[in-house]
C-alpha cells in the first residue's frame, strides 16, 4: 500500500545518527520538561526554537526534534501529578486525581509505570492514526479554499477556551488581543504600515516567540515568587519512595479497556482544531468514570483514572499533528508553535506538504515511532531518574528558567528592546492568570492572525466583495456551524460540570497544552 | 471588581484600536477588504467583550498583599535591568545578578543566591555558547 511504502522510506530518513540522537534528546527533554511543574510542552517548545534557529539545523532534524520533546512531555507530566499533586503541565491535570492518592497508599511506582504504557499506547495508537488519516485528510483539505480555511481558523478560535472555559467573552478577549498584536507591522497585501506608531521596531511585527516566552515561562516565575510561603505552594513532602516499578500484570489487564478507549478519544479531540492535549485527557477521564460506572472508585487512586487521561493527553498530541501537517491549522496550543516554526522555515504545512517534503512528514512520523519506543523506555525503567531531578528545589529552577528565555530570545535577535517586549508579556500574563483569562488564545491569535486575515482577503478579492462567499459552500457552512457550537457549548456545559472547583482543586492551569 | 477594572481598560484599549484603525492609509493597491476592516472588526470584538466582562464580573482573584506587591515590582525591576545591562556587561556577570536575586526571592538564602547564581550562570553559558555554539551576549571582558 502507498502509506506503507511512504512509511518505511520515513523510516529510511529517520534511521539516521543525527535524526536518531536528536530523537532521544528531544524524549529526554521533554520528559524533564513535562516534569518539572512551570514548564510545559508549549513552552518547552518555545524556549527551545531559538536554540534550533541558532544551531542551524534543517526543517526535518528541527521537526524531529521538537515533536520529541512535545512527546515526551506528555509523558513527563504525569510525574509531578503522581508524585507531587501538581500537574507538570495542564494535560497531566487530570493524572493528579488519581495519581497522587495512589501513590500516597504506597503505590507511586505503579502508578508512574501504569501512566507511562498508557501514555506508549495513547502515543503509538494515535501515531498510527496520523498515518492513516493525515493523507486522507489531505484529498479533503485540497477541497478547502480560501474561505474554507478563513471558517476553519474560526473554528479553531472559537473552540480554544476550550471546553474547559467558564467565560467566553475573556476566552473572545484574549483571541482578539491575539489578533490586534499580530496586526502589528506592514500589512501583507498593500504594504502599508499598521499600529506601528512611527516606532521602527515595529515595522517587522512582534515576534512571535515573545508572547510565547514571555508569557509562558516569564510568568510562571513571577507566579512562583507570588506564591513563595503561601499555605498550600509546594512544600508538601515530597513522595520518595517509588515502590515497585514494574506493575502487575492484573493491573495491567483490568487498565487496558481504559487505555484503548482514552487512546481512541484523545486522538478524536487532538484532531479537533483549537483542542489540545488537555481536552483529550479531560474528555478521557470523565468518559472513563462513566464508562466504568459503578466498579470505579475514581478521585481515590483507582489505575483507570491514570490510565486514561494519560493516554488520552499522547493521543492528543498525536492527533493535533494531523490538522497541523495536513491542513497547516494547529490542533493544539503547541502544534500552533510548531507550525510557526514551520514556516519560519520556509516550509508551508498544508496539502502539498505530503507532495513536496514527503522525507519531512514521512521521516517525522517514522522518528515518532522510534521516539515512542525510547520514551516507554525512559519512563518506566528510568523514572527514578526524572523523580530525583523533581527534588531540585524550585529557587534554583525557575531563574534557570527565566535566563534560558532571555537568552533564547537574545541569541536570536540581539535586540534588547524585544527582551523589554518580552518581560512586558511575562508581567502581562501574570496579570492575565490572576484573572483567568486564557493565554493560548493570544498565542494562537499572533501565530494564525495573518493567515487567517489573508485567507479572508483573498476570498473576498475573488468573490470581488461579496460577502456570501464565507458561507458559500457546505464545508464553510460547516465549519461555521461547528464554530458556533464549540463556542457556545462550554456556556451551557459548565452548569453541568463546576470546572472552576475542578482546576482550583489541582494547580492554576490557564497555560497550553 | 478586578474584572470591571479590567473591562474598563480593555475598553478603552479597544477604543484606541479603533482610533488607530482610522490612522491606518489606503494604498493605490487595494483589494476588497482593504486593510482596515479586519482590525476594525477585531476591535469591535474587543470592545463586546470587555462590556461582556463589565457587566458579568467573575470573582476576585486573590491579588497579593503590598509586600509581595513590591517584590514582584522589583524583580520586573530586576529583569529590566538585566535586559539593559546584557550588551553592557555581557552574558556571564549580568546572569549573575540577575539569577542570584532571583535564587534569593524565591526563598534560597544569600548564600545559596550567590552559589545558585554562579553555578547556573557559568553553566548556561557552557552548555549555550561552546557546546551548543549560540551567540550569547559578549561584554568588555570577552565574556
Amino acid at each position: 500500500m502507498d502509506t506503507l511504502q511512504a512509511l518505511g522510506h520515513g523510516f529510511a530518513v529517520a534511521l539516521t545518527w543525527q535524526n536518531l540522537l536528536l530523537a532521544l534528546v528531544g524524549c529526554f527533554l521533554g520528559t524533564l520538561i513535562g516534569a518539572l511543574p512551570g514548564l510545559g510542552p508549549s513552552n518547552g517548545v518555545a524556549i527551545l526554537i531559538p536554540v534550533v534557529f541558532s544551531m542551524g539545523l534543517a526543517a526535518t532534524p528541527a521537526l524531529i526534534l521538537l515533536v520529541s520533546v512535545y512527546y515526551g512531555a506528555m509523558y513527563g507530566g504525569r510525574i509531578s501529578s503522581i508524585l507531587l499533586n501538581i500537574p507538570g503541565d495542564e494535560p497531566a491535570m487530570m493524572t493528579c486525581l488519581d495519581g497522587y492518592p495512589m501513590a500516597r497508599q504506597g503505590k507511586a511506582g505503579e502508578a508512574l509505570s501504569i501512566s507511562g504504557i498508557a501514555s506508549f499506547v495513547g502515543a503509538f495508537v494515535a501515531t498510527w492514526g496520523l498515518v492513516f488519516l493525515a493523507p486522507q485528510l489531505v484529498d479533503v483539505a485540497l477541497l478547502f479554499g480560501p474561505a474554507e480555511y478563513f471558517a476553519m481558523f474560526v473554528l479553531a478560535f472559537a473552540t480554544l477556551g476550550g471546553v474547559t472555559s467558564s467565560n467566553q467573552a475573556k476566552a473572545a478577549f484574549a483571541a482578539a488581543l491575539g489578533l490586534s498584536l499580530a496586526f502589528i507591522g506592514v500589512d501583507g497585501q498593500t504594504g502599508v504600515p499598521r499600529f506601528t506608531f512611527g516606532n521602527v521596531h515595529f515595522y517587522d511585527g512582534i515576534d512571535f516567540l515573545l508572547p510565547i516566552v514571555g508569557m509562558f515561562a516569564l510568568s510562571e516565575v513571577l507566579v512562583f515568587i507570588e506564591e513563595r510561603g503561601k499555605a498550600h505552594s509546594h512544600t508538601t513532602a515530597p513522595i520518595t519512595e517509588i515502590g515497585k516499578v514494574v506493575p502487575p500484570v492484573s493491573m495491567l489487564k483490568d487498565t487496558a479497556p481504559s487505555m484503548a478507549r482514552g487512546s481512541i478519544l484523545g486522538f478524536i479531540a487532538g484532531v479537533l482544531p483549537g483542542a489540545g492535549a488537555s481536552l483529550g485527557s479531560f474528555m478521557a477521564y470523565t468518559l472513563e468514570k462513566k464508562a466504568v460506572g459503578k466498579k470505579g472508585f475514581f478521585g481515590k487512586g483507582d489505575p483507570r483514572g491514570v490510565a486514561a487521561p494519560e493516554a488520552g493527553n499522547n493521543a492528543a498530541a498525536g492527533g493535533a499533528l494531523v490538522p497541523m501537517l495536513a491542513l497547516g491549522v494547529p490542533g493544539s496550543g503547541t502544534t500552533a508553535v510548531l507550525l510557526a516554526m514551520l514556516m519560519a522555515l520556509n516550509i508551508t504545512p498544508g496539502p502539498l506538504l505530503f507532495t513536496n517534503s514527503p522525507d519531512l512528514v514521512w521521516g517525522l512520523i517514522a522518528a515518532l515511532f522510534i521516539g515512542n519506543f525510547m520514551l516507554l523506555a525512559l519512563n518506566v525503567p528510568m523514572v527514578g531518574l526524572f523523580s530525583r531531578v523533581l527534588r531540585i528545589p524550585s529557587y534554583y529552577l525557575m531563574p534557570a528558567v527565566a535566563m534560558i528565555s532571555f537568552i533564547g530570545i537574545y541569541a536570536l535577535t540581539n535586540s534588547t528592546f524585544d527582551l523589554m517586549v518580552m518581560i512586558a508579556f511575562g508581567v502581562l500574563g501574570w496579570v492575565f492568570r490572576k484573572l483567568s483569562i486564557p493565554m493560548v488564545p493570544v498565542i494562537l491569535g499572533v501565530l494564525l492572525g495573518e493567515l487567517m486575515e489573508k485567507n479572508l482577503r483573498r476570498a473576498l478579492t475573488i468573490s470581488d466583495g461579496d460577502l456570501s462567499i464565507l458561507y458559500g459552500s457546505p464545508l464553510a457552512v460547516g465549519l461555521l456551524l461547528v464554530a458556533v457550537i464549540g463556542f457556545v457549548a462550554p456556556i451551557f456545559v459548565s452548569r453541568y460540570v463546576n470546572f472552576k472547583k475542578l482546576k482550583a482543586e489541582t494547580t492554576d492551569p490557564t497555560t497550553a497544552a | 471588581m478586578s474584572d470591571r477594572i479590567f473591562g474598563g481598560t480593555v475598553l478603552a484599549v479597544a477604543l484606541l484600536m479603533m482610533w488607530a484603525t482610522t490612522l491606518i492609509e489606503e494604498s493605490f493597491i487595494q483589494d476588497p477588504l482593504g486593510p482596515k476592516a479586519f482590525p476594525m472588526v477585531i476591535a469591535v470584538v474587543m470592545a463586546i467583550a470587555a462590556v461582556v466582562m463589565i457587566i458579568k464580573p467573575d470573582a476576585n482573584p486573590e491579588w497579593p498583599t503590598l509586600r509581595k506587591n513590591l517584590e514582584l515590582v522589583a524583580t520586573v525591576g530586576v529583569l529590566v535591568a538585566y535586559a539593559q545591562l546584557l550588551p553592557i556587561a555581557g552574558f556571564v556577570v549580568s546572569t549573575i545578578f540577575a539569577t542570584g536575586f532571583l535564587c534569593w526571592r524565591l526563598g534560597a538564602s544569600p548564600r545559596q543566591s550567590v552559589q545558585g547564581g554562579v553555578l547556573i550562570a557559568i553553566g548556561i553559558y557552557g552548555l549555550f555558547q561552546h557546546v551548543l555554539g549560540l551567540n550569547l551576549a559578549r561584554g568588555p571582558w570577552g565574556f
